[in-house]
Order: C-alpha cells, then sequence, then structure tokens
C-alpha cells in the first residue's frame, strides 16, 4: 500500500503544548513540510522568538537560536551575514514582529536579507495572557482595552503584509488563513513560494499568517476559526502582495 | 630585529583595537555611530571586506548586539563598539548572549552620563560593566585598556576570554586612550581558529543544536545558573590581571585604572621626588577583580587612595577586597569636560592625603 501522508520528520513528534484550536501548531507542521520538500533541514538556521511561538525548537528539529522579544530578525541578519548559504527563517507573533520588533522588521526587510519571516497575526498577545497587540481588531476587547479597541486612543490595527510590501528590498509578501482546508492548500502553497524565493536568492520573504487565539479570544476553537474568517479576512485580506521574479539591482 | 621594527607601528588607541580585532580572527562587526569611537567602526569598514570579512552598519545598538548574537551562535569571533547611551540599549542583547553563552565582543569607548551626559572621557559606567548591566544573574569579563598598545593586546585577550568561557566580554576603555596616538607592537595574527562543537551551521548528519536562554522546567534554571556560576568562579581565580608600578617598597598605594592610572604613574614619580613612598596597582580585569594582589598590599601598606572619574565606583570593589580596616580614601572627579584631573592635581591629593 502506498502512504500518501505522514509526518515529516523535521517535525518532532511529541505532544503539542498549544491551546486546542490555536493554529501555531498547523503553521508549524506547514513549515515543516516546506523544509521537508526543499531538504532543507541540514542547512537550515531558524531563529525563533517570544510569545507562544518559542518552543518552536521543541517542535522543528533543525538547528536554532532563540531571539530577545521581536529582535529576531536583527538575529537572523548576523546569521545571513556569516553564512550566506544557508537557510535562515525566522517566525514571529504579532506583538513581537509589529510592535516590540518594528525597527528591527522593517530595516531588516529593506536590507533585502534574503531570509524568510513567518508571522503569526493572532491580534492578540497571547502569551502574556490576551493584551491588545498592534493588529487587535477595532472595538475588539481584550484584556488591556476592556472597552474595546478605540482608534482615538490606540490607533489602528497594522497590515503588514501590504506595509512591508513597497519596500525595494522585500521579494515576497503575502498574507495567508490556515481555518479551512482551502485556505490551508494555498497557505502551503505560498509558503512553499516564500522558501523558494530565499532558494533563488531574490531576497526578503514575508508571510503573514492569519491565526486563531481561541484561549484569549474566549472562543471555542470553532467559533475562533469561524472568527478568522468573518472578522479578521475582512480586514486583513488574503493574498500576493509582492513577488519579484528576479533580483533587481537598481 | 629587524623583523621586530617592522611590527612597530605608530597609531591611535581605537585603530590598534579595531587592527587587532582583525589579528585576532574577528570578521564580523555590527555597530550604530556614536562618538568618541568613530575610528573603529571607519577601520574596520575599510579593512574587513579585504580579508572576507563583513561590515554592517546597523540601525540601532538594539540591532547590532542581536546581530552580534546571531553571528556569535555559529560560533564567528564577532563584535561590536559604541559608547554609554549605546552600550545601555545593548544590555537586553548582552544578557541574552551571557545566558545563551554566545560569546563576542562588545566595546565601550565611553563617555559621560547619564543621558546624554558629554563626549569627555569618563569612568562612570564601571558599575554598568561590572555588575552585569542587563537583567538577570551573570557576569562579564571587563578589560580595561591603559595605552594604545593594551587597546592592542587586550582586543587578542577579549577573544580568547570569550571563547574559552562562551562569553560575551566587554573592553571598556575611555576617550583618551580611544584617541591617543603611540608607538604599538605587534604581534603575529591568529591562525583561523577550529568551529566550537556547539556552533550553528545546519544539522547536517547529525542532531540539531539549540542555543537558548530560556529554561522553564522545574530545577533547570537553578541548574544552568550553578553551571554559570562554576565558570565565574573560575574566570575569578585565573583571569585576573592587573599592573603594579613602584608597589615593592611602597608606604602608600593609589588604585586606578584606565586613563586616570596613566596620569597617577606621573603624579606617583612626582610624589616619590618630595619623598612620598607611593606606588600604583592598576586592574586591567575589572571583572575579575584583582582582590588577590589588594588584599596583600592592604596588608602592609598604610592607606590605599583610589582615584576615579567618577563619583566613587571602584571604590566599592577596593573595600571589598582589602583588609577589614585598611585607610581607604577617595580622590574622584565627576566627568565632564574640564574634569580630567592632571598629574599635579593627583600628586597634590597624595601630597595632603600621604603626608
Ligand atoms: C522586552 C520584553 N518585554 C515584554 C515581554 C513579555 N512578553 C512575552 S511574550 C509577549 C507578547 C507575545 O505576543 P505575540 O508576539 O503576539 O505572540 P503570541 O504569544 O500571541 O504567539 C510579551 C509582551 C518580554 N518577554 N520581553
Ligand atoms: S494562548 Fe493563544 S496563541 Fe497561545 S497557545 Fe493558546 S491559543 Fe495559541
Amino acid at each position: 500500500m502506498k502512504q500518501v501522508f505522514s509526518r515529516p520528520p523535521e517535525l518532532i513528534d511529541i505532544p503539542s503544548h498549544f491551546c486546542p484550536g490555536c493554529h501555531h501548531g498547523l503553521i508549524h507542521r506547514l513549515t515543516a513540510e516546506a523544509l521537508n520538500f526543499y531538504g532543507l533541514r541540514k542547512k537550515t538556521i531558524a531563529v525563533s522568538s517570544v510569545g507562544c511561538s518559542v518552543f518552536l525548537y521543541n517542535y522543528i528539529d533543525v538547528d536554532t537560536v532563540e531571539a530577545p522579544h521581536g529582535r529576531a530578525p536583527a538575529v537572523a541578519t548576523g546569521v545571513r551575514r556569516v553564512l550566506p548559504d544557508r537557510f535562515v527563517f525566522t517566525y514571529q507573533g504579532d506583538g513581537d514582529l509589529a510592535a516590540i520588533g518594528m525597527s528591527e522588521i522593517i530595516h531588516c526587510a529593506n536590507r533585502g536579507e534574503n531570509i524568510t519571516v513567518i508571522f503569526v497575526n493572532n491580534s492578540i498577545y497571547g502569551m502574556t495572557g490576551g493584551q491588545m497587540a498592534p493588529t487587535t481588531l477595532l472595538g475588539m476587547k481584550t484584556a488591556t482595552t476592556p472597552y474595546g479597541r478605540n482608534f482615538s486612543n490606540d490607533g489602528y490595527p497594522i497590515r503588514m503584509a501590504e506595509f512591508l510590501a513597497p519596500l525595494e528590498g522585500v521579494a515576497f509578501s503575502a498574507r495567508v488563513a490556515v481555518d479551512k482546508i482551502a485556505n490551508l492548500r494555498r497557505a502551503k502553497k505560498i509558503l512553499f513560494q516564500a522558501f523558494q524565493t530565499q532558494i533563488r536568492g531574490l531576497g526578503f520573504s514575508f508571510v503573514e499568517f492569519l491565526s486563531a487565539c481561541p484561549t484569549n479570544w474566549g472562543l471555542s476553537p470553532v467559533e475562533a476559526a469561524r472568527k478568522v474568517e468573518q472578522e479578521m479576512i475582512p480586514y486583513y485580506p488574503l493574498g500576493i502582495f509582492k513577488e519579484k521574479k528576479e533580483t533587481d539591482h537598481l | 630585529m629587524a623583523e621586530n621594527e617592522d611590527k612597530k607601528i605608530f597609531t591611535r588607541g581605537n585603530e590598534a583595537l579595531a587592527m587587532a580585532a582583525i589579528e585576532a580572527g574577528c570578521r564580523y562587526y555590527f555597530g550604530y555611530p556614536i562618538t568618541p569611537q568613530g575610528e573603529i567602526p571607519e577601520y574596520l569598514s575599510r579593512e574587513l571586506p579585504k580579508v572576507g570579512g563583513r561590515f554592517l552598519q546597523a540601525e540601532s545598538e538594539i540591532a547590532s548586539i542581536n546581530m552580534l548574537l546571531g553571528a556569535g551562535a555559529l560560533g564567528a569571533r564577532v563584535m561590536t563598539s559604541s559608547s554609554g547611551p549605546g552600550i545601555s540599549l545593548m544590555q537586553e542583547g548582552i544578557s541574552y548572549m551571557a545566558g545563551s553563552e554566545i560569546p563576542g565582543l562588545i566595546v565601550n569607548v565611553s563617555r559621560c552620563g547619564p543621558g546624554l551626559g558629554g563626549i569627555a572621557p569618563s569612568q562612570g559606567d564601571y558599575f554598568q560593566a561590572t555588575r552585569g548591566g542587563g537583567h538577570g544573574d551573570y557576569r562579564t569579563p571587563v578589560l580595561a585598556p591603559g595605552s594604545p598598545q593594551e587597546m592592542y593586546d587586550l582586543a587578542f585577550l577579549a577573544f580568547d576570554l570569550a571563547f574559552k568561557y562562551r562569553t560575551p566580554v566587554m573592553i571598556l576603555a575611555d576617550a583618551v586612550i580611544g584617541q591617543m596616538k603611540e608607538q604599538v607592537v605587534r604581534r603575529e595574527p591568529l591562525p583561523p581558529a577550529p568551529l566550537p562543537e556547539w556552533a550553528l551551521t545546519g544539522a547536517d548528519g547529525r542532531a540539531s543544536r539549540l542555543l537558548k536562554s530560556l529554561f522553564l522546567a522545574e530545577g533547570e534554571l537553578e541548574k544552568q545558573t550553578l553551571k554559570q556560576l562554576d565558570k565565574y568562579h573560575e574566570i575569578e581565580r585565573r583571569e585576573p590581571r592587573w599592573e603594579e608600578f613602584m608597589t615593592e617598597d611602597a608606604d602608600f598605594i593609589v588604585i586606578a585604572f584606565g586613563i586616570i592610572a596613566r596620569i597617577a604613574k606621573s603624579s606617583i614619580r612626582m610624589a616619590r621626588k618630595q619623598g612620598i613612598k607611593a606606588g600604583l596597582l592598576r586592574p586591567i580585569t575589572l571583572y575579575p577583580f584583582p582582590v588577590e594582589p589588594i588584599q596583600k598590599l592592604s596588608a602592609r601598606v598604610k592607606k590605599i587612595l583610589v582615584v576615579e572619574l567618577n563619583t566613587g565606583q571602584m571604590v566599592d570593589d577596593v573595600r571589598l577586597s582589602a583588609r577589614p580596616g585598611t585607610g581607604i580614601e577617595l580622590y574622584f572627579r565627576s566627568p565632564g569636560a574640564g574634569s580630567l584631573p592632571s598629574l599635579e592635581e593627583i600628586a597634590g591629593e597624595m601630597e595632603r592625603r600621604f603626608r
């Protein structure tokens, strides 16, 4: 009998610590599949970040260095400068990347560092107990916006994939979701494309995953996935915002 | 002899340090501009590409230190340099490097603080450098050069210590030593060092490696911290370095580091002419502090005068090192433009306190 589906060996076989219905696990799985497909394990250096994703290294079996909160793109830059032929990716939450690490991500993207950033936007701070993130939707109640996010006080949710796309150094920028099978399939394809961008040496590649945090949204796993579809996707449209075919030398 | 002549150059402290870093095998520099250390990045941006190295001007000191962390995780010899405000921004990264046992060299050509302070020489960063600076229970070896020659020599030592003990190492210099031009004798460049067994390279035919500072499981962090503590104890046993000047017959000892020690040497010569038998102990490593020689000297001299270009920081370590009951006095100048004491001023203090 032909086996058509199995766990890629890059995904370590241990029980997950993520909450039921959390999308981090699905995104880990896609990452492992992409590493496996391109045979990257032996040449990959991953940079983990601070948030619920900090245990990336417990699940993905590659050489990994842990970055301080928000600094993964700078750490990855250091890695990239020393070993230009390796495969380098960061995995960051929305508090990590779009709040405290905003400077590092913009400059890393603008330098066109040939790395891939996997950005997990669950519109909230997961690990610290559900506080407002820069991506929290207007009106959304969180631990620190008990009356709902109000633009006059808290500003607007930021669309990172669109925001980074115009930078010259960015070769690929896209937003995907994993809330249902069709989106998951498309997410996989797009993540593979981002990896390919790096493999071909085209420059910085960025994939934003819309991700459910049932625990801090106060919803069941099914309701949380529905919220991704009904509330997040309308504000954070899925798609590819930048796709360079060749390296431009300006 | 002629060979040795080739090795003699006339250069500034900052350039001597940058030159030595390359000769000690450093190939990667990440930094953000700030006075008074500009010659270091300028030299390295010019010279590193010639030896196959990379120079990168980062967007901030926060980014620089994290680039250092990433490059250091691969087992490469890496450095950054900055001054007060920039070193403050680096503390988070230094703490993570210490916690993850990632080596690297951080040079602080210090200036005055707090805040924007000023660009005059200062020793006000002594506490920050020797007490860890960032959060958590860790130490950082700190080397304090007293001449351009030592800016050169200590860069070699810094990389030695960083790799031997898997730790970030700081060189705490000052604007005068950095800018001063003097003869420096160079050594043979080191051959390329073998890659350490913990270095991340990609898990090619081996188990994957991980460098991290998060230890959440019960008992895990305590164990890691105690392992690090053993390392710090070994550093304290094996690595203290200091210079003694005219201490053999001295009745009085001056303790000072960096540029102040240099001025104090001339003051001691002056005092000796006046019949005051003074000597100098100059800590070269600020951590590990030269506890033993100070303890020994304190048993036999009449008085110790600590001279600092801050309001009294190293004096705490001298008090902890000297025998109880030792007469320890402090002469300090609060750093700022025009506050560097002259040799006559220090000699005057010796006259007043030792006579
Ligand atoms: C300098 C610093 N500030 C604050 C924290 C506390 N902290 C840990 S995780 C986190 C937010 C994580 O949120 P996010 O990046 O959205 O990831 P998630 O947990 O949602 O996956 C914060 C603020 C920290 N570790 N370091
Ligand atoms: S708190 Fe949220 S992001 Fe964190 S594991 Fe639970 S569901 Fe996932």
